[in-house]
């Protein structure tokens, strides 16, 4: 049986590889020559519906995908991966990094007419940013005001010196405006406006129909000139994966974001000429996939075990037959697209080799008992991904060839979540680190000691190592670029000595696009960004 | 009068019975790990515990069990079903949403699997033994031995991506707007490779069951007695036979709007229909205990209202019934 499952996946992932190698080639050819043809529809598959629609209240490309579109964000990642304005025109910060000014882009109006100013950056900085969205709360700890000079001016007063490094690569996720004149009255978390966004982007809200569809239409009266190009956007929710690569080669949808179909189905389409399937445009939100160890388990409290685990997977194996070239080998904490921060050495890295693990666990004195078995471990994988649920398979089957028995435990997200970082009821578990382009927005509190019981993705493995919660303090307020780079290679060798996780595999969101739409994938946050200049060709 | 007092019997016993039923599926939720809270940070992919504490206080998760359910219960008396934690609004409203979508294509499969599960019945039972009856009991079981997913995605392939004769999913156009009759057929168009899905299975026992009873009052005293009149063969099957043999079909009917209400989750899902089915499966994985009790509610109650039909249908078919012998 399994060997039928890595036969077929693997046909299907080397067919892949050639067949993206040659199409990600082949639009941009065509960009140069052409102009840009106005008016259309551009339908957009969305997998799975969200609370809200905010992304000034929830960080997630699930809200991205829609309200990234509508709302606007004050920076934003150019085609380089640098920071590039969009609501703010130019920034600095001052000597000691403790108040950094951002000065707005004139003439920029609300969907309703309103004028965008400084009192809209103010009042969703201090009441969303800093109170209520994910990942926000801990950027904007020490955010005491936003003072506003002028109508056009924000200063953003810190407690703590602030890098503006940091803050303005993790302000194009974290730092969408909402319209103060919307939300200042009652109760934020139930505005309606955060299931009917106002924004000043280039498209505006028409219309939700729960589980069925949302309409957002070119907004007339958008600050760049001339775009957006597309008349609307329509969102299909299709929950089914199958279903949803029948639209997409039915034409009814024209782009499926972040891995939205099966792996198998991506590699169909990227053999027709019609679809173009690119890892290109993710780059802004890659993602590593981990083994995190639970130091309760005085088994996995010995660093021995946790190297011995790590050099009985065979890694390259398991990518080249179930992910193909959709992913590579992982080094660390800090994935490799990440050019302002991959360190140069990543510190010690656990290239397969079952006769050193077996010596390892040895050594540990986890001697093999009859059977040939010398402990179970309870694996609790995070159902975020099919990827996920094949590597707690390929965890489970090489684990067992050096003496140690897995149980796979499976949970749907809130259980996920629930006992892996509140209840601490795994020994193993496996899912997903998302890096968002500075590791101080969301992945140093994977390590940092001291994290609040039940917050989840940071450090609840019962691990606490000084050494790196220095360095990370330290990097936190470090506002010299290359003293930071440095500090965050120091890391990444730490948290690769001490191995609390492993990050064996990293990999990028894939996207499924049709062959007539012009202008993608051309940022790394693409899927995220405002679509001001997409447009379908006839 | 007498079938009004045995429906209205009926009703009476059902109430307890949605009782017991909303009881257990509030406790059976409470043993699922993780709570709405959880699922919301798992949408989120991250979130401070401070937040998460502020948001269970925001969902009243920070009561106990028993306050919860009682909370839940006293406001059930009074027919308010609570607010819906995903949705952020009243879970009637999100109901009221989901259930046109989900009485249509019940309807439409029901009234297809029984048309035809008739037709063929009747059919497969004249022809008994014959080739009718082999080839159309070879496709009832075809049908019912196919997974409904894989039959919707085939029909998909088939009919949306090669044929191109029908969308593969939604309820309606939205790339361009249709009012009046327009809208209709529109909808209609994208009912067919749905109701033909959820319908086939059904079709498959309807056929079983309508050959199964026509064979058996074929052979009945009163039906010899219908041909020793000398009534056309015809008139025989139509008045005598047929209407005889439906009252298990009936029976059955009224059993399967239940399932069909929740079964449909995997069409809906296929066909990316907004029902109550995909509704109900959300909540689930949301732990939006609301929202789940508002949906077993109402499913209770279109499975009381249909087999109150049935009950009266059953009069109509069978006058017996009524008279009380």
């Amino acid at each position: 049986m399994s060997f039928n499952r890595i036969e077929m996946t693997r046909r299907a992932a080397l067919m892949t590889s050639a067949a993206i190698a040659a199409n990600v080639v082949a639009p941009w050819r065509a960009f140069a020559q052409e102009t840009p043809r106005k008016g259309g529809v551009f339908t957009v598959h969305y997998g799975a519906e969200q609370r809200q629609l905010n992304p000034s209240l929830q960080a997630s490309t699930g809200v991205y995908i829609i309200g990234g579109k509508i709302q606007e964000p004050l920076v934003d990642l150019d085609a380089a991966g640098q920071p590039v304005g969009v609501l703010a025109e130019s920034w600095e910060s001052s000597k000691d990094g403790k108040s950094i000014t951002f000065r707005l882009r004139k003439g920029v109006t609300w969907h309703d007419g309103k004028p965008f100013t400084s009192a809209d950056v103010a009042f969703t900085a201090l009441e969303m940013w800093k109170k209520i969205l994910n990942y926000g709360s801990t950027l904007q700890l020490f955010l005491t005001a936003v003072d506003t000079p002028d109508a056009h001016t924000a200063v953003f007063r810190y407690e703590r010196p602030m890098p503006l490094h940091l803050l303005l690569r993790a302000l194009p996720d974290l730092g969408y405006v909402s319209a103060k004149h919307i939300y200042e009255a009652g109760d934020i978390r139930t505005n309606p406006a955060n299931l009917a966004p106002v924004g000043t982007g280039p498209f505006k809200f028409v219309q939700y129909e729960r589980g069925q569809h949302i309409i957002a239409d070119r907004n007339p009266n958008y600050w760049r000139n001339g775009q957006p190009y597309l008349d609307r956007i329509v969102w299909r929710v299709v929950t089914d994966r199958s279903a949803a690569a029948a639209q997409v080669e039915a034409g009814q949808i024209l782009f499926s974001p972040f891995s939205g179909l099966t792996i198998s189905d991506s590699a169909r389409l990227a053999k027709d000429k019609r679809f173009i399937v690119t890892t290109k445009g993710n780059e802004g939100n890659p993602r590593t996939n981990t083994i995190e160890f639970n130091f309760r388990r005085k088994e996995l409290a010995d660093l021995r075990v946790r190297q011995a685990i790590a050099h009985a997977i065979n890694i390259p194996f398991f990518i080249e037959n179930f992910l193909g070239d959709f992913a590579k080998v992982g080094t660390g904490p800090i994935p490799s697209v990440s050019t302002d921060f991959y360190p140069a050495d990543n510190g010690p890295q656990y290239a397969y080799d079952k006769a050193l693990a077996a010596k390892l666990l040895d050594e540990a004195g986890f001697k093999a008992g009859p059977g040939g078995t010398r402990f179970s471990l309870r694996l609790l994988p995070a159902p975020w991904g099919e990827d996920i649920s094949l590597f707690a398979t390929f965890i489970q089957q090489s684990l067992s060839e050096v003496g140690i028995r897995v149980e796979i435990v499976r949970n749907d997200g809130g259980g996920f979540l629930k006992q892996v970082y509140d209840d601490h009821a795994f020994d193993l578990a496996s899912g997903w680190h998302q890096y968002r382009n500075d590791p101080a927005v969301s992945t140093t509190v994977w390590y940092r000691s001291g994290q609040p019981k039940g917050a989840p993705w940071t450090n609840q493995w019962g691990w606490t190592d000084p050494v790196i919660d220095k360095i990370i303090d330290d990097a936190a307020t470090e506002l010299d670029p290359a003293k930071r780079k440095a500090l965050y290679g120091e890391f990444v060798r730490r948290a690769n000595t001490e191995l609390p996780i492993w990050t064996p595999i990293e990999q990028l969101f894939l996207s499924v696009i049709n062959a007539k739409v012009r202008n993608h994938s051309n940022t790394p946050r693409w899927g995220s960004s405002t679509w001001h200049d997409l447009w379908i060709a006839e | 009068m007498r079938i009004l007092s045995l429906a209205g019997r009926r009703l009476a016993a059902s109430v307890p019975t949605v009782l017991l039923i909303l009881i257990g599926i509030f406790l059976l939720l409470q043993f699922a790990p993780g709570d709405t809270v959880d699922a919301m940070m798992a949408q989120m992919g991250g979130g401070d515990a401070a937040t998460a504490r502020e948001l269970r206080k925001f969902y009243g998760l920070d009561l106990s069990v028993a306050a919860q359910l009682g909370n839940y219960l006293w406001r059930l008396v009074r027919f308010d079903l609570g607010f819906s934690a995903i949705y952020g609004k009243p879970v009637v409203t999100v109901i009221a949403e989901r259930l046109p979508a989900t009485l249509l294509l019940m309807i439409s499969a029901l009234s297809f699997a029984f048309f035809f599960g008739l037709v063929l019945g009747v059919v497969a039972a004249r022809r008994v033994n014959k080739w009718p009856d082999t080839l159309i009991s070879t496709l009832g079981l075809i049908f019912y031995a196919t997974p409904s997913f894989w039959f919707g995605l085939m029909a998909i392939v088939v009919f949306s991506i090669y044929l191109q004769w029908f969308p593969p999913g939604g309820l309606e156009d939205i790339t361009t707007v249709n009012t009046g009759l327009w809208r209709v057929l529109d909808i209609a168009r994208h009912l067919v490779l749905p109701t033909l899905t959820l319908g086939f299975i059904y079709l498959a026992i309807y056929l079983r069951i309508m050959r199964a009873s026509m064979l058996e009052v074929q052979n009945l005293d009163f039906v010899r007695t219908a041909r020793a009149k000398g009534l056309d063969e015809t008139r025989v099957v139509v008045r005598h036979v047929l209407r005889n043999a439906l009252l298990p079909m009936v029976t059955l009917i009224g059993l399967q709007a239940g399932t069909m209400l929740g079964g449909s989750v995997v069409v809906e899902s296929v066909f990316s229909l907004p029902g109550l089915g995909r509704l109900a499966y959300e909540s689930v994985i949301q732990r939006d205990l609301n929202t789940l009790l508002g949906i077993v509610f109402v499913s209770a109650l279109v499975v009381i209202a249909v087999n109150f039909v049935t009950d009266l249908l059953y009069a109509r078919l069978d006058p017996r019934i009524t008279s009380g012998v």
